[in-house]
């Protein structure tokens, strides 16, 4: 990957990013209260799945490392709570966090051993198949996983308790709901926004930009990648977790390459050399793929021809496009 | 003893189909360093458009005819592939391989509903031909004859693809490219018209697969994405960009799938997935790759 990325990585002072991240939190937060339930319900998938891409993109963007396998730790957060719903009886949104940030360490710990050896289309071929590993699992252990018919997830309740959803459902998803993804969203934006730009963070560009100096200079390149690799999984495991109830059904497709694929899409789509790149990639991605569903049958030709399309002309995805845009008007004027 | 027997004709027919796929991605892979996600929907091409002039335009024709039309789809994913390359793929050469990953899987996407487009959302099944051949006796039990012709044609493929390769001068030029590009260049080669070269036979290679396994099954979507994840743990374990390795992955799919089926239903896949992890753990280039 050292030929992919010039360090363009912005990394810019905490102040700054304040000043433009308060406002969109102030602005997501007012959205339930002005937009139909339905926006708000598809704002949310489009959070959740910002959470996932954020924590992928720590691995393409920061560490270099293309994987076709986040899938699998979007599904094992899914799962767990599913399971945790199935076995245990619980019921509490707060315990399927937990319960699936301890499944998400386990099985990333475990695949990162593996894979962080490898590098270009080796690690992405290997995060592949250890992720179609666990759907095939998923997929034929149906007196477990419930095979194709996936397992329910009733509604949640969150805060230890204080809310709960009795009563109407969409009423719940789209405020109380809402409101509990986003704070999840802002707090694991925050994490990532700390982590890329901690030293660990640097370490990690490093790696990327030339591994070779960076062993040179005394960085431990598979430790790094696999921590990076770890808490990237965590973040889409996290994801995972919390679309489960938005869904309320989880099935063996998340867990499917194919559903990577998608992870990789809304990466590019934004910009995976900026930080908000995968965020806003992810929400215009599922706004894009929600409709392009509703529109025609042939979705996937319409977002096939959008991807092919944006790799052949632009890269740098939806950010490094507007930024390039706006440097460009700045210069004329 | 004939039960064994057939699950040994059931493995060598499954491996004949995985063959043709995955050697025509590896084929694809060690001329011009691409994997192609796409290559799946290759084969599905190629199993609907064979379906598509047996089952419904010559329908009801003679069996010679039939026969005849069995190759169509080869030609017309081979067809697809040159023009695909020089369209879509040319452009990523020079760049990160991470966006041929990205630009093969949406053109995955759209091959995905072209073949939906086309033939609609039903199976397309082409039986007459593979009811047409009856069934062999083998031992006590029988075997249907057709089969034994897929299993014909993928030893017939390996050893076509091998004499290519291996003894004609445009097989020499194929794997100058493949071990060096740059000088094969500066040696006079046109890199670009092999790329296409390379690139239409691998293709014609799924095409094959598809159109000759497609009278015994029937073309359904989604083929082509499950056929693509088998073809990549065959050269996975074979290793990427060769051809032997193709074969004998192809060969060890086949046979631990055929057994996976018979005896350990539930993990089958899985056991496959991580036969593939394993070998990429203990050697990374794959059992025939270079590293």
């Amino acid at each position: 990957m050292s030929t992919l990325a010039p360090a363009l990585q912005q990394t810019g002072s905490t102040d700054k990013t304040l000043r433009v991240a308060v406002p969109i939190a102030v602005l997501l937060a007012l959205v339930p209260l002005v937009v139909p339930p339905y926006g708000a319900i598809l704002l949310a998938y489009g959070l959740v799945m910002a959470i996932g891409a954020l924590g992928f993109n720590l691995l393409l963007g920061y560490t270099g490392l293309l994987s076709f396998g986040h899938s699998a730790y979007f599904g094992v957060g899914a799962y767990a709570v599913a399971l945790m719903v199935k076995y245990l009886k619980v019921g509490s949104m707060e315990l399927f966090l937990v319960g699936a940030i301890a499944a998400s360490v386990l099985v990333t710990a475990l695949f990162g051993v593996v894979c962080v050896r490898y590098t270009r289309i080796f690690f992405g071929i290997l995060t592949l198949a250890l992720s179609q590993v666990l759907w095939s699992l998923a997929f034929k252990f149906f007196w477990v996983t419930g095979g194709t018919d996936g397992l329910r997830v009733p509604t949640p309740s969150l805060f230890g308790g204080l809310v709960t959803g009795a009563g109407d459902k969409t009423a719940f998803m789209s405020h109380a709901y809402y409101y509990y993804v986003l704070i999840m969203f802002c707090a694991c934006a925050a994490l990532m926004w700390v982590i890329v730009n901690s030293p660990f963070g640097m370490a990690l560009q490093a790696i990327r930009d030339n591994e070779t100096r960076a062993e040179f200079v005394g960085v431990r390149i598979w430790r790094y990648r696999w921590v990076a690799f770890l808490v990237s999984g965590v973040f889409t495991g996290l994801a995972g977790a919390l679309w489960v109830p938005l869904n309320g059904l989880t099935t063996p497709d998340i867990m499917h390459w194919t559903f990577s694929g998608e992870i990789v899409f809304m990466t590019v789509l934004g910009g995976f050399r900026s930080f908000a790149g995968p965020i806003i990639g992810a929400i215009v991605f599922n706004y894009l793929k929600t409709y392009a569903i509703g529109y025609t049958v042939y979705w996937q030709l319409l977002l096939g021809a959008v991807l092919v399309a944006l790799v052949l002309s632009l890269p740098t995805g939806i950010v490094g496009t507007a930024g390039k845009l706006a440097a460009r008007f700045r210069g004329r004027s | 003893m004939d039960v064994l027997l057939i699950h040994i004709l059931n493995s060598l027919l499954y491996a004949s189909v995985l063959f043709l796929i995955a050697g025509g991605l590896s084929l694809i892979y060690g001329v011009m360093r691409i994997v192609n996600l796409a290559h799946g929907n290759l084969y599905a091409f190629g199993a609907y458009v064979t379906a598509w002039a047996i089952g419904t335009v010559a329908a009801g024709a003679s069996v010679p005819v039939l026969l005849v039309l069995l190759p169509a789809g080869a030609l017309a994913a081979a067809i697809l592939g040159a023009v695909l390359e020089p369209t879509l793929l040319r452009p990523f050469y020079k760049r990160a391989e991470e966006y041929q990953l990205l630009c093969t899987f949406g053109l995955l996407m759209i091959l995905e509903d072209l073949m939906r487009f086309i033939w609609g959302p039903y199976p397309l099944s082409a039986s007459t031909l593979f009811e047409s051949f009856g069934s062999l006796p083998v031992g006590e039990s029988i075997y249907p004859t057709y089969n034994f012709l897929v299993i014909g044609v993928g030893t017939a493929a390996a050893i076509f693809l091998w004499a290519f390769v291996y003894r004609t001068k445009f097989g020499v030029v194929l794997r100058a490219t493949s071990q060096n590009m740059r000088m094969a260049s500066a040696l006079g080669v046109n890199v670009n018209r092999v790329y296409v070269q390379a690139f239409t036979l691998g293709c014609f290679m799924a095409g094959l697969g598809g159109a000759i396994i497609v009278p015994s099954q029937s073309a359904v979507l989604g083929m082509g994405v499950d056929a693509l994840v088998l073809a990549f743990i065959v050269v996975v374990i074979g290793g990427l960009g060769s051809l032997e390795g193709a074969l004998v992955g192809a060969l060890i799919v086949g046979f631990v799938r055929e057994a996976g089926i018979t005896w350990f239903a539930e993990i089958e896949l899985a056991v496959l997935y991580l036969i593939a992890a394993l070998v990429l753990l203990v050697r990374p280039a794959g059992l025939f790759g270079r590293p």
